[in-house]
């Protein structure tokens, strides 16, 4: 049950933001840039420790007073970050790792698509339908 | 397998369609437009084959994910030798490239055969470029059916 879902492309510029209700849309813009920083610093960090398994999830990126900020970097520098609420306790490590898999899978549909120009905004409908979903479940 | 011979023979008629309907002065311009038609494809490719593989940890790792996993997914083969010279230029070598095997070795066909290198150049400067790394493919034809791939890595 994400409260907000976002893709960043490699240059570090949203491609697509999506937040659970349209009055907290700049909080969780904000929340998201800020993210980036952790990840930089993780991905960074992950290519010096060579003994750490490589993989693209990243974990919880930081907490907030009310939310967990969750990251995801794939192989093509593509980043997912996930909002959830703190007081969503029942949320486990497996639910969010699946919610970034399937976030992962419509965005590679959604990519080779050959009316998508890599780079532009994703507009999408079935990539937006797997994302409200994803948020209401 | 008829999906293998359905993409070679497509291939083989787009390169035959753009030199046919190019006008005489701009068959130069069929290369690089079948570079940038390899290219947008490589870039979707890649993303799809990276999907559950780990992290690349260095640009040797990412050589040898092209060399073996991605070479074997579209031309059915690994590539048979990698030379590098460790400043980002590395040289792939193919003895039997899957687009060259129809054609008829010896030299007849020798000054033709690099348009039938032009959209695998395509692919694997897309796929690179999403990966992060941006690079120069060029191909050569010694013998037929081999050919050698050249990259050359751009440091920005």
């Amino acid at each position: 049950m994400a409260v907000c879902v976002a893709v960043i492309a490699k240059e570090n510029y949203p491609l697509y933001i999506k937040a659970a209700s349209a009055d907290s849309e700049l909080k969780f813009y904000y929340t998201v840039h800020t993210s980036l920083d952790v990840i930089e610093e993780k991905v960074s960090s992950a290519g010096k420790n060579a003994n750490e398994l490589r993989e693209l999830y990243l974990g919880l990126l930081y907490p907030t007073e009310d939310y967990k900020v969750y990251g995801y970097v794939t192989n093509t520098k593509i980043k997912f970050v996930i909002v959830v609420e703190s007081s969503n306790s029942t949320l486990r490590d497996n639910e969010i790792r699946s919610m970034f898999k399937k976030l992962h899978n419509a965005y590679v549909d959604m990519l080779c698509n050959p009316f998508y120009t890599p780079g532009e905004n994703i507009t999408s409908k079935v990539f937006n339908n797997t994302v409200i979903s994803m948020m209401q479940e | 397998m008829c999906d293998d011979s359905l993409f070679d023979f497509l291939h083989s008629e787009i390169v035959a369609f753009l030199y046919r309907t190019a006008d005489k002065d701009d068959q130069d311009q069929c290369i690089s437009k079948l570079e940038s038609l390899g290219f947008r494809v490589g870039q979707s490719l890649v993303e799809r084959f990276t999907k559950d593989c780990g992290r690349f940890k260095d640009d040797l790792d990412i050589m040898k994910f092209i060399c073996k996993d991605f070479w074997n997914s579209v031309f059915k083969k690994q590539v048979d030798n990698l030379r590098t010279n460790h400043q980002g230029v590395y040289v792939l070598q193919d003895n039997r490239f899957r687009f060259l095997t129809q054609i008829s070795n010896g030299k007849q066909f020798m000054d033709t055969a690099p348009r039938y290198l032009a959209v695998a150049c395509g692919i694997i400067r897309g796929s690179l470029a999403n990966i992060g790394v941006n690079s120069i493919v060029t191909a050569e034809v010694s013998a037929m059916p081999a050919c050698k791939f050249q990259i050359q890595i751009q440091r920005a």
